[in-house]
């Protein structure tokens, strides 16, 4: 088994929108995890980690998801999800409810799943992994600026990429560099419909930057951020597709 | 009546629409955002620099009442008469005070933000006070009757075409020649009669030190150096958040400021004013106008550290896609969407919901404002004070309700029906609809994770049992 070998009893946060429409991203991380060693468990009662409400100011109408939240996933050693801006909300907002114990437990052991992978169980391979294909990474906001998964073009300190050092261990892999490598693709939540013209300008714009610059794929952590992306491409014709992180990992070829 | 909130979503829908100005604004702006970046790479203290400027800046507001005083002492021994104007409609009182008691009726002026918050102009013109403003940008904007749309460059979101028009409205020059250094120089031959026949001149000033009683303006057009020289009255509005203890302060903040600007090591022009020049008047107006307010204000006072470097706005992804006027304030873009709720609360309400929070302006700020996370909170502010639109607040409070039942929340996302039986059909609708309006839903699926779950596990795990 490739990595540290620890095993961890493991709670999966498959959120609402990876549930309903890119189940596939849900079943790679499972597999994933698996191949992994890991014991993982899904709580059939999840809903939702309570960002969307959080984020648009609305934070005790986030308290019912968020006390569910806790409710379904205090009893594992660490909580996974293949959603950085989730993670980010978990370890950075959740504070609907009051911050007992077990919430605090919570919160310091959840992690998105590129940094579990690197940091926790600091996988060195993925034998089964083949891509043979150019891809264009995104790195959301969320796993970029908050859970600083990679460096940040503004500060100018020097390079690193959690998300990139896994997927050099895919065989075949190659990469795309974009012109505009760390600009937000303009989903932003509820900020997608209520600031639609904005949303869809900078997602056009984002997917045209990594076509243009030869990717036939755009990878991320983030499922939120691609299918916003996806619908923009699919809406102004630009062929590139789109993939997670975890189904490359996972094995997937195309 | 009720003021109405800003619409900027859909000011930002019409800019967009415009492609050739659209793309020029966000090239340009992207521009100015690389080249800050390779002034950070040739400084290896940059970081560092962010660091004690914030502290600098933190320290003074801190102690802004002594260092004020300090000020006020030694700019008084320095011969410079000193006013303070606890909001906007004092300093146009005082500045108006001081141009009667001196006759004057032509008032020449450098950009100051300071200025458009008080809506000066507004109220000197009426009173026979012809304002004329010096800095090109600006002057564009005043001739187009448009406030500035960025607090560096104010005319950005303009093409030179736009600007040849209006320069042959007022001052009859070829409206197809759009060269900009024929443009700059129509303005040049426009303005210098107008700067030596002045009556007064006014400028801002971007840092105010205490220990010497002085202030420093920063431009690249030395137009702030005639307005302050040429007619022999000088007044200078400043923000009192303006303020720095120590003259070597300025090695930090000057070093900064025109790098986060514009990537350029400095302005053409930094003047320092310690006083009145032999058989001339010097004048400076303090100006609270809110500022005071909001240091007492604990999620929000840091706000005030801004040195007006525009960085935040220069790296916004939303601002360069939606244009400074989107904002409908004075300020715009991120600096502008955390100080004008200060401002008027109702009427600015959705700004701070006119990003996507991706924290880019955070880590350009050179005096480290977290910006991204006062958007957070001025969000929850908002909510709490119910400044959010009656559908917004329906659906996430709905959907609060609806995420924090497990069985509802299945039935709901198991099939459009149940969906429509659980939501109400026109939150639902208007809510979403927005998102194919340029762009494509989601494919539908055969089969949810979960269910997927429930049949390739659990049976597999405890056979026969349906959770
Ligand atoms: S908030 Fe920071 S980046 Fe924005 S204008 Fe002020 S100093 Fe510059």
């Amino acid at each position: 088994m490739p990595g540290t070998g620890v095993r961890m009893k493991i709670g999966l946060f498959v959120p609402c929108y990876i549930d309903a429409f890119y189940p596939k991203t849900g079943i790679a991380t499972l597999e994933l995890l698996e191949k992994l060693g890991q014991d993982v468990e899904y709580p059939l009662d999840q809903t939702c980690c309570g960002q969307p409400m959080a984020n648009s100011g609305c934070n005790k109408d986030a308290a019912a998801a968020e006390a569910l939240f806790v409710k379904n996933f205090a009893k594992y050693d660490a909580i996974v999800m293949p959603s950085g801006s989730c993670a980010h909300h978990v370890k950075d907002n959740f504070d609907a409810i009051p911050q007992t114990d077990e919430v605090r437990h919570v919160r310091k052991n959840t992690y998105e799943l590129v940094e579990f992978l690197h940091d926790v169980l600091k996988v060195d391979a993925f034998p089964w992994a083949e891509f043979p294909h150019k891809v264009g990474l995104h790195n959301s906001c969320g796993t970029l600026r908050a859970l600083r998964t990679a460096s940040m073009s503004e500060l100018g300190e020097p390079f690193f990429s959690k998300p990139m050092d896994l997927l050099t261990k895919v065989r075949g892999i190659s990469f795309a560099t974009p012109r505009r490598p760390d600009e937000c693709c303009g989903f932003g939540g509820t900020f997608s419909v209520t600031e639609e013209a904005v949303s869809a300008k900078m997602g056009v714009d984002k997917v045209r930057d990594h076509h243009d610059a030869g990717a036939e794929y755009i990878v991320s952590a983030d499922t939120s951020c691609m299918m916003h992306q996806q619908g923009c491409a699919e809406r102004a014709g630009v062929p590139i597709r789109f993939i997670h992180i975890a189904e490359i990992l996972n094995g997937a070829r195309a | 009546m009720k003021v109405k909130p800003v619409n900027h979503a859909r000011a930002a829908e019409a800019f967009i629409k415009d492609t050739p100005h659209l793309t020029f604004h966000d090239e340009r702006l992207w521009d100015l955002r690389q080249k800050r970046d390779q002034q950070m790479h040739e400084l290896p203290e940059w970081q560092e620099l962010r660091t004690l400027a914030s502290q600098i800046k933190e320290h003074t507001l801190a102690n802004l009442p002594e260092y004020l005083e300090q000020f006020e002492a030694n700019a008084k021994k320095n011969g410079i008469h000193v006013h303070w104007a606890a909001d906007g409609a004092e300093h146009n009182r005082i500045v108006g005070e001081i141009l009667e008691k001196h006759g004057a009726k032509s008032l020449i002026k450098s950009k100051s933000m300071v200025t458009e918050e008080c809506n000066m102009r507004e109220y000197l013109e009426p009173r026979g006070v012809v304002v004329t403003e010096t800095d090109l940008g600006e002057r564009i904007q005043q001739l187009d009757n448009q406030m500035p749309s960025h607090i560096v460059v104010p005319a950005v979101h303009k093409l030179t075409p736009d600007v040849a028009k209006l320069f042959a409205e007022h001052y009859h020059t070829d409206p197809n020649d759009d060269d900009p250094q024929s443009l700059a120089w129509s303005q040049r031959l426009a303005a210098r009669p107008v700067i030596l026949a002045a009556d007064a001149g006014m400028t801002g000033g971007n840092f105010v030190v205490a220990e010497t009683g002085s202030f420093v303006v920063c431009t690249n057009e030395g137009n702030a150096d005639l307005s302050a020289t040429v007619p022999g009255l000088h007044i200078a509005t400043l923000g009192i958040e303006r303020l720095v203890p120590r003259m070597a302060d300025l090695g930090v903040f000057v070093r900064m400021l025109s790098r986060s600007a514009l990537g350029s090591p400095i302005t053409q022009y930094t003047t320092h004013f310690r006083g009145p020049q032999d058989g001339s008047e010097m004048h400076v107006v303090l100006v609270d106008n809110g500022r005071s307010h909001r240091l007492g204000m604990e999620d929000f006072w840091t706000s005030l550290k801004c040195i007006r470097c525009g960085a935040c706005m220069n790296t916004c992804p939303v601002y360069r896609r939606s244009g400074g006027l989107s904002y409908g304030a004075v300020y715009s873009g991120p600096i502008g969407a955390i100080i004008d709720p200060t401002f008027n609360e109702r009427k600015y309400s959705t700004l701070p919901f006119a990003s996507t929070m991706n924290g880019s302006c955070t880590n350009v700020c050179p005096v480290r404002i977290n910006i991204h996370d006062q958007l957070y909170k001025w969000r929850r502010v908002l909510a709490e004070h119910h400044e959010l639109p009656f559908v917004k607040r329906e659906v996430m409070n709905m959907a609060g309700r609806l995420l924090g039942q497990p069985k509802l929340y299945r039935a709901a996302i198991s099939g459009t029906e149940t969906a429509l039986g659980v939501l109400p059909r026109f939150a639902l609708y208007n809510w979403l609809n927005p998102w194919g309006k340029n762009r494509e839903l989601p494919h539908p699926v055969k089969q949810t994770f979960h269910s997927w779950y429930k049949q390739n596990r659990l049976k597999t795990k405890k056979k026969g049992e349906d959770a």
